[in-house]
């Protein structure tokens, strides 16, 4: 330990020390900063929102309403009920077809084939590609009058569709654009998994004779079930907030019946194209309070299953 | 080694038993398999090539199936896209902000993903992971209103600071699963060997990482370029991003399909290139804490 003695250097030195034994919370403190002040503060905010009758002009004054907006929220059967329901069938059905999907083309590419990369790409394009333009280029697929999918439909005799048009055929048209973006991020997801499994299990299983199906079915499902866990949870996240497809494809209100309206649509309308910011705060602070719910549920079960 | 020796005896000795009824049901599977994989190949690239065809078609021929695949091919539509609506100054926005909002998220988020993988401060992560939870739109409320107040909607750098929460949370989740899987020794050795803790993580750590920082960074370059609802809010005229600039598009009264088909090109090309340019590292980055489980 002979150390300098010169000022400027024990100074230093002692900053140094200072920073390495503090280095934990020197690393993460700005990250975590950064995102409390720009997570805490707004929550924090929202919550007050929800609770004054706060719209118009953003610099304008606004009066404290208890839990009006809340209670009024609540008493809403023409939107905000519909909204959730929408929310929730958007998500349940988007999640079901891409899970089953996703492990099923998964299973396809598990093994090395040739042109095993042209695959791959394919698969990759949809997952990367700008959900706005996503949703424009389905548009223009999904005309009545001059799109591809009614085309594909009289071509093998079916007849056309309306599609995005009508208001009872727009949201699962809407859920298949999901299915149709999203059942990638599920087989890449899913496809590592089954890379880091062991052979060894399915090699037991298969010389007791099991077949193809009870394989998958008592030996790889189980030993794939985190990742099944961490794909469910990564995309129901992102399900239930989807917002770029719906507004692109059917504008402001989920369209002119709010067919497409789902929660996270309709708090964007409220703020930003009515600015009633009160209202629209309590449905937020609601539609957090179901995303926090559903997370602990999933992770719940996570645990449950170790 | 004792371990692959034990391997290698059951998998050569049963496959001589089933060996006759094998070939007809594998060569079987293996069809259907070709058959499925075109199949899945169509599904995903088919209505990316039909976005494409159109951008090059006059709208006449958009309006006439007998035309779906051949026509004469034409680049007005990118010629009136490109020179009218100032979408070179979009592009550059849409470059900037996704650049600055990358950069500036793996200053910080490098060193907090460190931290935590090291000192498994999975708490702390859950603040930075809240981030990705969170619908955007109860951020954007308040940040609208502080910022409109601030005089600050319409500028760069509040679109930057929004865009940083979709990176920040990406690249800290993706750079934990990488510092977790990577191995203490090299560190712990360059310690003995007289670096301080925060010179070994400048000087090994980081160096070993830039497979993963790079990952990050491309991800998070990608989820920044393809957002949309913050700069729907947030930005200005001169500061709109290329998806905003999609959706105004179609604003007005009837819509130019062959214009619209070659602005939602533009936007999808370069980050298509930049996406296979380094699947890898996409792939990687994606998957990313999924196999642990």
């Amino acid at each position: 330990m002979t150390v300098l003695t010169t000022t400027p250097r024990s100074a230093w030195r002692a900053y140094s020390d200072w920073a390495n034994t503090h280095r934990k919370w020197l690393f993460a403190a700005p990250a975590m900063i950064f995102v409390g002040v720009l997570i805490a503060f707004p929550l924090a905010w929202t919550l007050y929102l929800s609770l004054t009758d706060a719209h118009g002009s953003v610099r304008a004054a606004s009066h404290f309403v208890g839990f009006g907006n809340y209670l009024e929220v609540l008493k809403d059967t023409k939107r905000f009920w519909p909204a959730t329901g929408r929310t929730f069938a958007f998500t349940l059905s988007a999640l079901a077809v891409e899970m089953v999907l996703g492990m099923c083309i998964a299973l396809l590419l598990w093994r090395p084939f040739r042109g095993e990369k042209w695959v791959r790409v394919a698969i990759l394009l949809p997952l990367v590609a700008t959900p706005v333009a996503v949703g424009m280029m389905w548009r223009l697929i999904f005309d009545p009058n001059i799109g591809f999918a009614n085309q594909l439909l009289n071509f093998i005799g079916l007849p056309s569709q309306p599609w995005l048009s009508s208001p009872q055929t727009a949201l699962p048209t809407l859920v298949f654009v999901d299915i149709w973006q999203w059942t990638p991020m599920v087989v890449l997801i899913l496809l590592a998994g089954l890379t880091a499994l062991s052979d060894e299990p399915d090699e037991a299983a298969r010389i007791d004779g099991a077949n193809a199906w009870q394989r998958f079915r008592f030996v790889t499902l189980p030993l794939l079930m985190p990742t099944v866990i961490v794909a469910v949870l990564l995309r129901s996240i992102d399900a239930l907030k989807t917002f770029d497809i719906l507004y692109a494809t059917k504008g402001k209100g989920g369209g002119s019946f709010n067919e497409v309206e789902t929660l996270n649509v309709y708090a964007y309308g409220l703020s930003f194209d009515y600015n009633s910011y009160g209202l629209a705060s309590a449905v937020l602070i609601l539609f957090f309070l179901i995303i926090v719910a559903c997370m602990f549920v999933l992770t719940r079960r996570r645990k449950g299953n170790r | 080694m004792s371990a692959t020796l034990t391997d290698v005896g059951p998998k050569t000795t049963p496959t001589v038993l089933p060996r006759r009824r094998k070939p007809l049901r594998s060569r079987a599977y293996k069809l259907f398999r070709v058959v499925m994989l075109i199949l899945v190949v169509i599904v995903f690239i088919a209505p990316l090539a039909w976005m494409l065809l159109a951008s090059f078609k006059t709208n006449v021929d958009i309006y006439d199936a007998g035309k779906s695949v051949i026509f004469s091919p034409t680049w007005e539509n990118y010629s009136n896209v490109l020179g009218r609506n100032n979408y070179f100054q979009f592009i550059f926005n849409s470059f900037w902000v996704a650049f600055c909002s990358t950069a500036l998220s793996l200053v910080l988020g490098v060193p907090a993903a460190y931290a935590m993988s090291r000192f498994t401060m999975h708490r702390s992560a859950l603040v930075v992971l809240m981030a990705r939870i969170i619908p955007g739109v109860s951020l954007l409320v308040p940040w609208y209103y502080v910022f409109s107040n601030m005089r600050l909607v319409g500028g760069f750098s509040v679109l930057i600071l929004s865009h940083m929460f979709v990176a920040l949370p990406l690249i800290v989740y993706i750079m934990m699963s990488f510092f977790d899987s990577m191995p203490l020794e090299l560190e712990e050795s360059a310690q003995v060997d007289g670096l301080t803790a925060i010179g070994a993580f400048a000087r090994i750590t980081l160096p070993l990482s830039v497979g993963g920082i790079a990952t990050a960074g491309i991800l998070s370059f990608i989820f920044s370029w393809n957002n949309f609802m913050f700069a729907l809010v947030l930005s200005g005229a001169h500061t709109k991003t290329l998806p905003v600039a999609i959706f105004n598009f179609v604003s007005y009264a009837s819509i130019d399909w062959g214009g619209l088909m070659a602005a939602a090109v533009v936007v999808t090309i370069p980050i298509m290139v930049i996406a296979l340019s380094t699947q890898k590292y996409i792939v990687t980055g994606l998957t990313a804490g999924a196999t642990k489980g």
